[in-house]
């Protein structure tokens, strides 16, 4: 196989693709405490952002493909270890944990601006992917903000990604139709949910995690984030109030029979209570 | 470049962790695949692990091994469907004695035994499932797993349990026949410590374990059993499953019924079933054991059918971990010996003899055919508890003395005399 070459770069290496994951409870365990109003994050089962492990699988699809240095990054506690090894497992080639008190209470704003200084750290990169927004918060801020703060073209919601001459050609999922993009690289790229079918870790990718050493925690210090852009303090936004949705009771009726009366005692039923228009 | 390992062992349950845990120990660099999401999640037992390997793998076991109970009290009772007839063995025992056996909780005592192999340094990988062996002209160079991917190494030692296709893809063993596996079924049943303690009369740290024929199958081929854990009962059945598809009842049916039985009823009751779960039971023992060496391959535990069921003792754990402990062995000597030919690994058979496995394996070699006896299961259970039905009833009758009642019992029975004395003849000799 030979590695796709970066035309923009001062030499021949293959390319380096970022990947951006957060760590998040998993979908079917949400809970929201009932005191804080927040979501709880702590014990409770987690996985890596859906849409990020799909923007994992397409880097990771390019790497087969054309050869590259997969890096996945992530900012947040050290739990956050338990995505990074699973994505070096699924075939990333090293993982970078951005961790540190000071980041505690980030909101959007901060986190982009962190993470584009940790890339800009990495260096070398030819293409930045994140997931379209996180299930937890669902902002889709971050993506932009730092192709933003790097000044490299974005392309946002995009479902499949071709190389073509040195070039990215993304196919982005607009309201009311398909839209093709080309971008010259560096680039970032926000990839939607469900694209594609992110595949499992692998056993030579497991043993590579346990050898070690594949997935490394940097401070702000290391990165040289300024302390005073970052954290609860320097987050615009307020969370003024959240609502937990009560689920009405049910009526819990269970209609026997032939399916054909089951049913017309159901539209009937749903007839008298209004639900269904006459 | 594939990752490359002395050894891999395929499975972490006990056959495999403890065969990891020697390898390791013994210095080759040694690879743990467990299929499950964490070692013990996909496996199953009845209950009861006699412990006399464990001190020799793990010396201090006692500090930190999840033990239960040590079974201290034995009961085998023959059922009818509204009566029991048991004879209970109760001697004080300690964890310490050989001997000394038990009762466990699978995700606590596999995952307990894989974490000593880690510890040891082995690397353990769990949640891969090894889907072949990796051949190249003939020799096996390690493992393929998922889409293809392969990690090498000169020796694999399959430890997949009762259900192993490595066997079958190494060409050690053909399929599986339904005459050489039992289905077994457990519900866990959650009851409160003293509650355990009361009911079957044992201490805090002491526990029961119980045998049931007869009814407990519906007199097919098989048995129920009992064991206390700290905090739960384990309930079960190991049914042939020869007989489950002749007859066409399916076993959790049977499991019901067994639970319902007035006798195991008054030991559960206001208790909450919170697990169920089935495996195959290999049942053959010495009949049914694949080839256990061949180049860069050794098989230990259910895999090689390592199983004794004689009727009122169920072993698996203890042999699966003795097999363990003989192939790091006779690994390492293949090693010294210069590599993991089949001739270099022949000392793993002259172990097993010596720690009995295979010795007893094939002294209870005939247990099995003995026990396809149906008359066992169905025929003289009935018998027993008539007899004790009349030598307990006095109603004004007239009482009859305890020889007449057994020998009218035998005569008026369904089975010949001479046929009874065959069987007991047969019986005493296998088991």
């Amino acid at each position: 196989m030979t590695a796709a070459t970066v035309p923009s770069g001062d030499r021949d290496r293959p390319m380096r693709i970022v990947v951006c994951i957060k760590q998040v409870p998993k979908a079917e365990e949400l809970q929201v405490d009932p005191k804080t109003q927040t979501l709880k994050r702590v014990g409770v089962p987690s996985e890596i952002n859906p849409p990020d492990a799909n923007a994992l699988e397409i880097a990771l699809g390019m790497k087969d493909a054309h050869g590259a240095e997969v890096v996945v990054l992530s900012m947040g506690p050290t739990s956050f270890d338990e995505s990074l090894e699973r994505a070096v497992a699924m075939g990333a080639d090293r993982g970078i944990l951005l961790t540190d008190r000071i980041l505690g209470g980030s909101d959007t704003v901060p986190t982009a601006y962190a993470l584009s200084e940790t890339i800009a750290k990495i260096g070398g990169y030819d293409l930045i992917l994140c997931g379209e927004e996180t299930t937890d918060a669902s902002t889709g801020h971050v993506g932009p903000g730092i192709a933003g703060h790097l000044d490299i073209p974005q392309i946002t919601y995009v479902s499949q990604v071709d190389l073509v001459d040195g070039k990215v050609r993304a196919k982005r999922t607009a309201e009311d139709g398909t839209e093709w993009w080309e971008a010259r690289m560096p680039c970032l790229v926000t990839v939607n949910f469900g694209c594609n079918a992110p595949r499992d870790p692998s056993l030579t990718g497991k043993i590579r995690v346990k050898r070690g050493g594949l997935v490394v925690h940097w401070s702000c210090a290391d990165v040289g984030i300024d302390p005073k852009k970052v954290g609860l303090l320097n987050s615009p936004t307020i969370v003024a109030h959240v609502d937990t949705v009560k689920l009405p009771p049910r009526a819990g009726k269970v209609y026997r029979g032939e399916p054909r009366d089951a049913v017309r005692q159901l539209l009937e039923a749903l007839l008298a209570d209004g639900v269904v228009p006459r | 470049m594939a990752e490359r390992f002395d050894a891999i062992v395929v499975g972490a349950g006990p056959a495999g962790s403890a065969a990891a845990l020697t390898l390791a120990r013994k210095g080759l660099s040694t690879l743990l695949v467990e299929r499950g999401r964490a070692p013990g999640l996909k496996n199953m037992f009845g209950g009861r692990v006699y412990a006399w390997p464990l001190p020799e793998l793990v010396p201090d076991w006692k500090k930190d091994c999840p033990v239960e109970r040590i079974v201290t009290k034995e009961t085998m009772a023959f059922l009818t469907e509204d009566a029991s007839l048991g004879l209970t063995f109760e001697a004080p025992r300690t964890a310490d004695g050989r001997g000394a056996s038990f009762t466990a909780i699978r995700a606590k005592f596999d995952a307990w035994l894989a974490k000593k192999a880690e510890d040891a340094g082995a690397t353990l990988v769990t949640g891969i499932r090894v889907d072949d062996l990796w051949r190249e002209s003939g020799r096996v160079r390690g493992v393929v797993a998922a889409r293809g991917d392969r990690v090498a190494s000169d020796l694999v030692v399959i430890a997949e349990g009762a259900t192993s296709t490595l066997v079958r893809r190494a060409g050690l063993k053909a399929d599986l026949e339904p005459r050489e596996v039992s289905v077994g079924v457990k519900e866990t049943i959650e009851l409160p410590p003293e509650t355990i303690q009361e009911r079957f009369g044992v201490g805090e740290a002491e526990g029961a374990a119980q045998v049931y024929a007869g009814q407990a199958s519906l007199g097919l081929r098989g048995g129920g059993f009992l064991y206390t854990n700290k905090g739960s009962v384990s309930l079960g059945l190991v049914v042939s499953s020869e007989d489950l598809g002749r007859k066409k009842i399916p076993i959790d049916e049977v499991q019901t019924k067994f639970r319902m039985h007035p006798a195991i009823q008054r030991l559960l009751k206001g208790g909450k079933v919170v697990e169920y779960s089935a495996h195959l039971v290999p049942e053959l023992g010495a009949n049914m054991m694949p080839r256990l060496v061949a180049d860069g391959v050794l098989v230990v535990g259910d895999a090689a059918g390592f199983l004794i069921n004689n009727g009122y003792t169920f072993r698996g754990v203890d042999l699966a971990i003795a097999s363990g402990i003989a192939a790091g062995e006779a690994a390492e000597a293949a090693k010294a010996a210069g590599g993991m030919t089949a001739a270099n690994l022949a000392g793993y058979e002259a172990s097993l003899r010596r720690r009995h496995v295979t010795t007893d394996l094939e002294r209870f070699s005939r247990a099995p055919l003995y026990l396809k006896n149906e008359r066992l299961f169905d025929v003289y259970p009935r018998l027993l508890i008539d007899i004790a039905e009349r030598v307990y009833r006095v109603d004004g009758t007239g009482q009859p003395r305890l020889m007449d009642v057994v020998l009218d019992g035998a005569k008026s029975g369904d089975v010949p005399t001479l046929r009874l004395l065959l069987d007991l003849l047969a019986g005493a000799r296998s088991m």
